[in-house]
């Protein structure tokens, strides 16, 4: 069985020690610095820089990964418990008692992103050279994800909350930019504005939580919090961490705030590889995983992660059942994919550490996931109806292979990633006790096995059985500047859980930071639990192809039953958020709008027309006759007179 | 007997005849009487009075009285003059330019 997994309370230090930067780590600035001077000079450089544009843009992700490797190695260097470097780069705000600066922390768990955002960045980027070939505006877009990637770095790296939230609004003004990066089209404009105001959402709650812990402890650096969020009161923690996770919840695209992802494939391929796959997206993730002394001291706060990361994991899973546009299908599938990372986040120090390792290998996994549909879209004439693909297996054999490897590692089929980071979480869930803990357990074995089924309905439907494509489709296998990029993220997608989980290593890696501590004795991958998700899978990807892989597929969506046409509409998301908030939005406008010209115009019309009516009627005074001006005159006298004889008498 | 208060009591009617008539009449050179009319009342009330007290101090006010109506005049038959020629009109309710 899954043996007693208590809500794993090691001696999780909530007091965060850090030393500062020596040697290598001093130049930590450089990762910031690059993708910025990337961003810089293509941005800003026009239309000088076409020629050259792309290989800057590609240059710079690669320089931050060799520093970001080279950190890391001096990281491994130090002992264990002194691996929290600080680098405080300047002085960003210092007026009365609010201080903060702009610093860099570079301690395990940043340095797992580090390496992250910049290995994926930089092969995505590689792949976006060939991608973006024929596209005039290349420049422009390595300039954007260049910008992206160093605000991404620095809501990462920062060592306060201000700067993560600037870091966190660059990130989100980049997928703006990138998503509408074709903006003559009006659904890619439509798409970003709904994904920034969406985030936009996430940030008000984000910015609170930040206000909040100014207000209750005087500082927003780390350390500050950290240290002082042990004397604060339950209710205050309690809601900086419900806080907290709103943001998360919009960067992430989780529900409430899940609208926009979907809407987000828009953009080009490389975008929804890079931002909302790899990084962006877990961005959120991090928040949480960042915070854990604020939430673990909020059991309230944990229990509302782990529900939205339950929900969202099922929601996602069945709206990628019945897409029939390939991104859309692997958009749903990220969704589900961070609802899991938060649910581990959400069981506490049980599964912070598996979080990562999930957050990890999803990267790996999505990424060239996402790389495989974008190959795919690049040769079939930017086609992504799924229902106009099939047999494209002998075509692109390169594509098919990585694909599959992806494909196996995100349903979780041992011995490749998926499994392990999967079937950690399931069984951290397992392990959380009491009928919370069966819920979540049961919840996410059957994410698993809908994963099995969507995911191998994507493989039947594009890879295997007749070929249904258009007319003027050739396709014919990407160039290797498009499949080199995939062939490393699929070694990724194979090697990387389990290297990552078997043996404790990362776990043991992040155990040192604030807060995260160590997963106690869990050891039960061939749990009852994993079998039985295993067992499950199997069934899913039976029924797939069963559906799929034998039968024809049609190439007109058929009418479905009321649960496809509800996951067609992504479960009425956009329905829910234009009934309950677009509409009474617009009549409190409208509203606001009536009181504004009846009543605030009406007021000072009024007044305006009164003093316009007087004056006429006093004007008339001025008859321009001698004689009523001496009346006037005569009147006035009189009236002095009067006064003085009154006085006298 | 007749006394200063029966003579203030005249320059008081001759007073009112002189303001009616400058808020009544239309010609210029009317009004223009009318106060001169005014002003000679006003005199015959500081005589008056200088009798009813005994000293000249009434008297002396009267001659500056009339050094300021004199001048009054020329002033004003001037400009009235300047304005017939222009206007051809000596009403005084042609001249109502600054009417609303």
């Amino acid at each position: 069985m899954t043996g007693s997994v208590a809500a794993g309370h090691a001696s999780t230090a909530a007091v965060m020690t850090t030393l500062q930067a020596v040697g290598v780590q001093r130049a930590a600035w450089l990762l910031l610095a690059f993708p910025l001077a990337g961003a810089v000079i293509l941005l800003l450089g026009g239309k000088r820089t076409n020629a050259w544009g792309h290989l800057v843009g590609v240059a710079m992700p690669v320089a931050a990964f060799c520093y970001g490797v080279l950190a890391f190695i001096a990281m491994l260097g130090y002992p264990a418990s002194s691996r929290d470097r600080d680098l405080t780069m300047f002085t960003w705000i210092d007026v009365g008692r609010f201080h903060v600066n702009m610093g860099l922390l570079l301690d395990p768990l940043s340095i797992c992103f580090v390496l992250l955002i910049t290995g994926v960045g930089s092969l995505i980027h590689i792949f976006a050279v060939g991608y973006m070939a024929e596209d005039p505006e290349r420049r422009r877009f390595f300039g954007y994800m260049n910008l992206f990637l160093a605000a991404m770095l620095l809501l990462v790296l920062a060592d306060n909350y201000l700067a993560l939230y600037a870091g966190w609004e660059g990130v989100g003004l980049a997928s703006y930019l990138l998503i509408g990066f074709w903006q003559y089209k009006p659904a890619a404009a439509t798409a970003a504005k709904k994904a920034f105001i969406a985030n936009r959402v996430g940030d008000a709650g984000l910015s609170l939580a930040i206000m909040l812990m100014f207000a209750t402890f005087g500082s927003v650096s780390f350390t500050g919090v950290f240290g002082a969020v042990g004397g604060a009161g339950h209710g205050t923690v309690t809601a900086i961490g419900l806080l907290l996770l709103l943001g998360a919840c919009g960067k992430s695209a989780q529900l409430p705030l899940q609208s926009w992802l979907l809407d987000a494939m828009e953009g080009p391929t490389p975008v929804s590889a890079l931002i909302h796959a790899a990084t962006m997206v877990t961005a959120g993730v991090y928040l949480i995983v960042r915070s854990s002394p604020i939430f673990n001291l909020s059991s309230d706060a944990r229990l509302a992660v782990t529900i939205v990361g339950a929900a969202t994991l099922l929601f996602g899973a069945i709206i990628g059942c019945a897409k029939d546009d390939i991104k859309k299908a692997l958009a749903g599938s990220t969704m589900s994919q961070i609802g899991y990372m938060m649910l581990a986040a959400g069981l506490g120090p049980a599964g912070y550490a598996f979080a990562i390792a999930q957050l990890l290998a999803h990267g790996f996994f999505k990424a060239g996931l996402f790389l495989g549909a974008g190959s795919v879209k690049h040769e079939m004439n930017d086609e992504v109806d799924m229902r106009r693909f099939g047999g494209l297996r002998a075509i692109m054999p390169i594509t098919s292979i990585t694909f599959f490897f992806g494909y196996l590692a995100i349903i979780g089929i041992p011995p490749f990633s998926g499994f392990f980071t999967k079937d950690s979480i399931i069984d951290a869930a397992f392990g959380k006790g009491g009928t919370s803990g069966f819920i979540l357990g049961c919840v996410t074995v059957l994410g698993a096995a809908i994963t099995a089924f969507y995911m191998s309905r994507v493989m039947c439907m594009t890879f295997i059985g007749e070929r249904r494509w258009e007319a003027d489709a050739h396709p014919h296998e990407a160039p290797p500047v498009m499949t080199a990029p995939m062939i490393v993220l699929a070694a990724g997608s194979i090697g990387a859980g389990a290297f990552l989980i078997l043996g404790d290593r990362l776990a043991d890696f992040l155990a040192p930071v604030a807060g995260i501590g160590k997963p106690t004795a869990f050891h039960g991958i061939w749990s009852v639990a994993g079998l039985v998700t295993l067992a499950l899978v199997l069934i899913g990807i039976s029924i797939a192809w069963a559906m799929y892989g034998r039968r024809e597929v049609p190439v007109t969506a058929p009418a479905g039953r009321f649960v496809t046409v509800a996951a067609r509409k992504d479960l009425y998301g956009d329905a829910i958020n234009e009934s309950v908030l677009m509409r009474p939005g617009q009549w409190l406008t409208r509203l606001s709008v009536y009181f504004d010209n009846r009543g605030v115009d009406g007021v000072v019309n009024t007044l305006a027309a009164t003093m316009g009516g007087t004056s006429g009627r006093l004007r008339r005074l001025q008859t321009g006759f001698v004689r009523s001006y001496a009346l006037s005159m005569l009147v006035g006298a009189v009236l002095l007179v009067g006064a003085l004889l009154l006085v006298k008498i | 007997m007749v006394s200063p208060a029966h003579y203030v009591a005249l320059a008081v009617v001759l007073f009112v005849i002189g303001a009616i008539g400058v808020l009544v009449r239309r010609n210029a050179i009317v009004i223009f009487m009318c106060v001169e009319l005014m002003l000679n009342a006003v005199n015959l009330a500081f005589v008056a009075f200088a009798r009813l007290h005994g000293n000249l101090d009434g008297q002396v006010i009267a001659f500056f009285v009339m050094v300021v109506a004199a001048s009054e005049v020329v002033v004003g038959l001037a400009i009235l003059t300047s304005i017939f020629r222009t206007r051809k009109s000596a009403s005084v309710d042609d001249a109502n330019l600054l009417k609303y």
